[in-house]
């Protein structure tokens, strides 16, 4: 089965800015592929490269075995886009929208119709279809925008951002819509911040920063190659945090965070079960009451923190974009 | 999905497992019909950008007529009124390209463009659709513009074959020039900056024969104010509506005003459609 992408040594060049910096990225068929890093990345290049929006300056880029660079319109034929923006006509209906790029695609007037309805119906629409899109809620534009992605039956799917800015369950309801597709033989390539996106939807994800793939495998992969496992408490009182964080800082290999917001304080160990006893003991010795306390895989977002050296959020984004500059 | 295998030749790709041949996408004609009829939408489902247009223009009309009017000596036998309705019609393209141009910055700031040309659609009949559309929107402003006026007294004294001729070139005029801020938006960064790259049009229109004769002008300014092109349009379509230029107080003949439009027109048009195009259609 050959790749549904291909990228080797990948480069965009802007001036001194190197947008995609050598990116190499074999996406396979079959499931959802997922591109994660902070802002200013390099993830929307990459996207816009396998869109044929822009011409990357040296490299080669496969989409479905199709050279991208010398037969952009045939990469066209193959895939669908949403970017981070929904873009559908406020002033046109679900249907309308839908059929116009139906048309676009090259289907006649009445294929065009059917698959306008075919997708809505996938997506929870219908009965929104013949009201004005500027009537829409947030969520519902997003769903159709990515409708308008898939009116064309595309064999690869590009979702740029696709959940920015969606409220909680809208994002459920998009992520739900996008499992969908897969399981009905969409290949997708998504860009996601998020690291719980990638997590939820990705079979593979590969993490760019600075225009190069810093790594990539299956989320179970990446949470090994960062190692260390975590305990992680939440106290019973928000006042017990720092008494907790103490604990923690016996056992610990770093000093323990504490998200305050959550009310959690976690640290990686090197021996988990051992650990966690040691934790468990201490914290009955100074009657610590805690709600939870448990040992768990690293998340992304600590796989994150240990491969760049930054978080993804905040001052990550805030530093690669100043480096774009 | 099983996907393509390595071999497939790119024109025979097939979605997966199915047998069906994928479209080869839509021709130029579709491409433009569907873009052109987005636009028109986009305008006619709007309602408030249709009223304030028409009570704009409406509120333009009223002022010169009733306020400026009497102040002003068109230099010749025309009543003020016959005299600056012309020039109001001819100045319509400009006023709706404008709107076009900030709608169009807007598009491009926001990914619609971006959705477009990622389809497989020959991409410079994406702006032809629009310039159609907008070509439409001139014709809207031309009708409105010319029942306003009608009412506040305009009366044309041409024969029905030069009134209708002088409508004629209006039209082809107003499709040449929304090519012009079809450029001003595709290369403005934001709707606001294609708003104020559309002012730079506006001399254009203020600093010609469409609201006081030229010959009211100060000695330096005159050779512009008569010989640039919203003028030269303004003096075919005053002397088709009037019975001939001797009428409206300018020289030559009326073949010599509308050939010269169309000459001018003609270049304006080829020039920034080529222009338009080449923009939309490169990959960066």
């Amino acid at each position: 089965m050959s790749p549904i992408i291909e990228a080797h040594d990948l480069r965009k060049h802007y001036g001194d800015v190197h947008a995609l910096d050598g990116l190499n990225l074999v996406a396979h068929s079959g499931h959802v592929t997922a591109l994660l890093g902070p802002n200013g990345a390099g993830k929307t290049t990459f996207v816009n490269a396998v869109a044929t929006l822009l011409r990357p300056t040296s490299g080669t880029l496969r989409v479905a075995g199709i050279d991208a660079l010398a037969q952009p319109k045939q990469v066209r034929r193959i895939i669908g886009l949403a970017g981070q923006y929904a873009s559908v006509e406020p002033t046109m209906t679900g249907t309308e929208n839908l059929v116009m790029v139906a048309r676009l695609f090259g289907l006649d007037a009445a294929a065009a119709k059917r698959g306008a309805a075919e997708v809505l119906e996938q997506l929870g629409l219908t009965d929104a279809g013949d009201r004005l899109v500027r009537e829409y809620s947030g969520g519902m534009r997003r769903r159709l925008d990515l409708g308008a992605s898939l009116v064309g039956r595309p064999q690869l799917l590009l979702l740029d951002e696709p959940t920015t800015g969606l409220d909680p369950r809208s994002r459920m309801e998009l992520w739900d819509a996008i499992r969908g597709l897969v399981d009905s033989g969409t290949d997708v390539l998504l860009t996601t911040q998020y690291l719980e996106e990638a997590d939820q939807l990705a079979r593979d994800v590969v993490i760019v920063d600075h225009g190069r793939v810093i790594a990539a495998g299956t989320p179970d992969e990446l949470k090994g190659q960062a190692g260390r496992d975590v305990i992680e408490i939440r106290p019973h009182t928000a006042t017990d945090l720092a008494a907790v964080q103490d604990v923690l800082r016996a056992v610990g290999v770093e000093e323990p965070r504490v998200a305050a917001d959550l009310h959690r304080v976690s640290t990686p160990v090197d021996r988990g079960a051992t650990d966690l006893a040691t934790v468990v003991r201490l914290l009955d010795e100074r009657s610590l009451a805690v709600d939870d306390v448990g040992l768990r895989r690293p998340t992304l977002d600590e796989v994150f923190l240990t491969l760049t050296g930054a978080p993804i959020d905040g001052d990550a984004a805030d530093t690669t974009s100043a480096s774009l500059a | 999905m099983t996907t393509t295998s390595a071999e497939a030749v790119p024109r025979d790709t097939e979605a997966g497992g199915t047998a069906v041949r994928r479209p080869e996408g839509a021709g130029y004609l579709t491409t433009a019909a569907a873009t052109a009829r987005r636009n028109l939408l986009q305008f006619f489902r709007t309602p408030q950008t249709l009223m304030m247009g028409t009570i704009q223009g409406a509120m333009f009309l009223f002022m010169f007529r009733y306020v400026f009017g009497y102040a002003i000596s068109t230099r010749g036998g025309l009543s003020y009124v016959d005299w600056m309705v012309p020039g109001f019609l001819a100045t319509v393209m400009v006023w709706t390209g404008m709107g076009a141009a900030a709608g169009i910055a807007e598009e491009s700031v926001a990914g619609v463009f971006d959705r477009f040309r990622s389809l497989p659609i020959p991409r410079s009949a994406v702006m032809v659709g629009r310039s159609l559309a907008d070509g439409v929107l001139i014709a809207w402003g031309i009708f409105t513009t010319t029942v306003i006026g009608l009412i506040i007294g305009f009366r044309p004294h041409g024969s029905a074959t030069e009134i209708a001729l002088a409508f004629l070139l209006m039209l082809f005029a107003g499709y040449a020039v929304s090519w012009v801020f079809i450029v001003l938006g595709l290369v403005s960064s934001s709707a606001q900056a294609a708003q104020g790259m559309g002012m730079l049009v506006m001399p254009f229109s203020f600093i010609s024969s469409a609201n006081v004769p030229v010959a009211s002008m100060p000695g330096w300014m005159q050779p512009f104010a008569a010989n640039q092109p919203v003028s030269v349009l303004i003096n075919a379509v005053r002397s088709l509506m009037h019975g001939g230029p001797g009428v409206v107080g300018i020289g030559h003949t009326t073949a010599y005003w509308v050939g010269l439009s169309v000459v001018w027109y003609a270049g304006i048009a080829v020039v920034f459609a080529a222009v338009a195009t080449r923009r939309f259609s490169r990959t960066r």
